[in-house]
């Protein structure tokens, strides 16, 4: 995994030398159902660390199994140098904030913040509650009851719930989920912050890939038990590892190709819509079937062939759908093989709108293109 | 008249009906069981209330006076104060009782049941398949000096009273136990089922190990139950005189036995009906002191 600089801002709760959470061949089964199969994982202390994947892809496991709330079958979870694999979970350095937020019903809200606190024993709690309320912007609600505050400020109590107990490693299980659209942007701007001000270790799961990308250090993609690519959102993004990430970050247009070889810098590659080459530093295989994959907004358009500009590669087609979406129009192209490749024109007034059925030429720069192993079917 | 119109619902009137029925309905639904209580709660209660203030020398051959007799009352208290503690005493321990055995029953029945919740409520109630006399009288045999429990016990050498169980204060709360054990399990089980396992697991990730994870939590979340529950014991059991009829002697007799003999064999009804009105009165008092300081509207 690609070496991050921990952001460890002065405040970080603990200083260990060692406080990076490490999973060594964890697997976890229920019954014949392997819900993760050999993960390994190290997450640096201090970073802010999305799991991401389709619902039943194992990410919640993993981080139960974090949590201390469910056993591994095999493997272990290292905090630090310290083995927490059979670790009860209320001896573990480690809190959650659950995706029903789980806060109880039957204390104010701060009873629920001192309820970790007062477990531990500690006295002089008042002004940390209120120092941690005041961090989630809560102060002056102490008194209140779950029931009584909204999505969004159960939200932030369940958060503050847990961060006052400055775990080694905050866990967080579609902590947004319940939250609507606007609310969500704004509470995943608010926890980039409140992350960067404690600098405790955030593991996020989640299955929307824009919320996994906007605050994240590293993002893995999780898919039937097993990390898929693990890396930097912009790296994930732009020069996906597989076609399962390719597609399950953004979209992406996949044509299967053959790779015919070296030509110089570039890999040539021939596919039944044509020949193509791109550059060998954008290639994740360099032999054997292949898809040769470009995203839709690096996908331009052009009436016709001589308005390509120098150095782009193109491909001809027809447009058969056009839906208007604000920012951007987005355009399925057919293409003489039949496939569909999806564009993003960006609605900036430069070029008129298309009208379906008319001829376009799509153009891209070969350094956008990226080439993945094509395993089995199209 | 006019409700059977509304529930006809059809006729002239049928378009400004909808909102009247709607006003209406919940009435018409009180209605049978307002008459009910009425007729077999109300009207009877009063008339027990005059029978209470009736003269004593009255029989039921002569008839009673109506002299506002309130000694009744102070005689009643006066005579049988020791077994109107006795039953207190009886049906708290019935209900602690109940109360330890009914909880963790329930408990492993709601959270841990899975797939065999239903077949463990059927086991919980089955008893009431056989009538509340009948399975008394099985536990006058159970306990019996020659029975199963005073063999087991002899043999290992826990003393007991004179060599006996049945005859004795410990079989009569025995035997209320078992027989009220249902009526705690039931709300208990209720009030256990809705409680989210989730917050469970939040209490143990906020580091609260399984004892305070159970004060902090389950308990005071299954408050309403345990309110239900022991409401649901002490009341019948304070009340009760059968089993201190069948296990116990004279020396067990509940205020429940007093009444019933006042009532059904000495035939002294102005003084059954004060002991009567005195159980109810103390047990009203009792509740409302209980449910006010249990403060169940905080838990819900």
């Amino acid at each position: 995994m690609p070496d991050l600089p921990p952001s460890r801002p002065a405040s970080a709760a603990r200083t260990r030398p060692d406080s990076d959470l490490h999973l060594v061949g964890v697997s976890k089964t229920f019954g014949s159902f392997t819900a993760v199969d050999d993960l390994n994982l190290t997450v640096p202390q201090g970073s802010f660390f999305a799991l991401l994947g389709a619902s039943g892809c194992g990410k919640t496991t993993t981080l139960r199994m974090v949590a201390g709330l469910e056993e591994p079958t095999a493997g272990r979870v290292l905090l630090g140098e310290d083995d927490v694999t059979r670790l009860r979970p209320y001896k573990r350095p480690v809190n959650t904030v659950f995706q029903s937020y789980a806060l109880f019903p039957h204390l104010n809200i701060f009873d629920n913040v001192a309820f970790g606190l007062r477990r531990r024993g500690e006295r002089d709690l008042k002004g940390q509650v209120e120092r941690m309320l005041k961090l989630v912007e809560l102060d002056g609600f102490g008194s209140r009851r779950p029931a009584q505050l909204s999505g969004g400020q159960q939200q932030r109590v369940a958060l503050a719930r847990a961060l006052i107990n400055q775990p080694q490693v905050l866990l967080l299980d579609e902590p947004l989920g319940a939250l609507d659209l606007k609310l969500r942007r704004q509470m995943q701007v608010e926890l980039k912050r409140i992350q960067t001000e404690v600098g405790i270790t955030f593991v996020h799961v989640t299955h929307d890939q824009e919320e996994a990308m906007t605050m994240a250090d590293t993002v893995a993609v999780m898919n039937a038990g097993h990390i898929e690519q693990l890396g930097a959102p912009t790296v994930m993004y732009e020069f996906p590892e597989t076609a399962f990430v390719a597609n399950f970050l953004g979209q992406s247009n996949l044509l299967p190709v053959e790779v015919d070889g070296p030509d110089g810098e570039d890999i040539a590659v021939r596919g039944a819509a044509g020949r193509f080459a791109l550059p060998r530093t954008r290639c994740r295989v360099t032999s054997g079937p292949a898809f040769l994959g470009v995203r839709p907004e690096k996908l331009h358009l052009a009436a016709t062939p001589d308005a390509v500009p120098a150095g782009h590669q193109s491909l001809g087609g027809i447009v058969t759908d056009s839906s208007y979406m604000g920012v951007s129009t987005q355009y399925l192209v057919r293409i003489p093989t039949g496939d569909e490749l999806t564009v993003f024109a960006p609605n900036s007034g430069v070029a008129a709108p298309l009208a379906v059925a008319s001829e376009v030429v799509m153009y891209w720069r070969p350094t956008h293109a990226f080439l993945l192993a094509r395993t089995a079917g199209p | 008249m006019s409700a059977l119109g509304h529930l006809a619902g059809g006729g002239p009137v049928a378009e400004a009906a909808p909102l009247k029925r709607r006003k209406t309905l919940p009435y018409l639904l009180l209605l049978p069981g307002l008459l009910w209580l009425t007729f077999f709660f109300v009207i009877p209660a009063v008339q027990l209330f005059a029978t209470s203030l009736y003269d004593p020398s009255g029989s039921l051959e002569t008839g009673y006076a109506m002299t506002w007799q309130f000694s009744n009352y102070s005689d009643a208290i006066g005579e049988y104060a020791g077994h109107f503690l006795r039953s207190l005493g009886y049906a708290l321990l019935t209900t602690a009782f109940s109360l330890l055995l009914g909880y963790p029953l329930a408990y492993a029945i709601a959270l841990k049941g899975g797939r065999f919740k239903n077949i463990l409520l059927i086991c919980v109630i089955a008893p009431f398949f056989t009538s509340f006399l009948i399975r008394t009288l099985a536990w006058k045999v159970i306990l019996s000096d020659g029975g199963p429990v005073v063999s087991v016990l002899n043999w290992l050498h826990v003393p007991l009273p004179d060599g006996r169980l049945l005859a004795t204060a410990p079989a009569v709360v025995a035997g209320l136990v078992y027989n009220f054990l249902p009526f705690m399990v039931l709300p208990l089980y209720a009030s256990l089922e809705k409680l989210d396992p989730r917050l469970l697991e939040a209490a143990s990730d906020l580091y609260a190990r399984p004892v305070s994870r159970f004060t902090r939590v389950a308990l005071p979340l299954s408050m309403p139950g345990v309110v239900a529950g022991t409401l649901l014991t002490f009341i019948p059991a304070a009340g009760d005189y059968i089993n201190a009829q069948l296990l116990g002697t004279t020396r067990q007799y509940m205020i429940g036995n007093v009444i019933q003999s006042k009532f059904l064999r000495i035939g002294d009804y102005p003084s059954a009906a004060a002991l009567s009105f005195v159980l109810m009165a103390g047990i009203l008092v009792l509740v409302t002191v209980y449910v006010r300081r249990a403060g169940t509207e905080e838990v819900l």
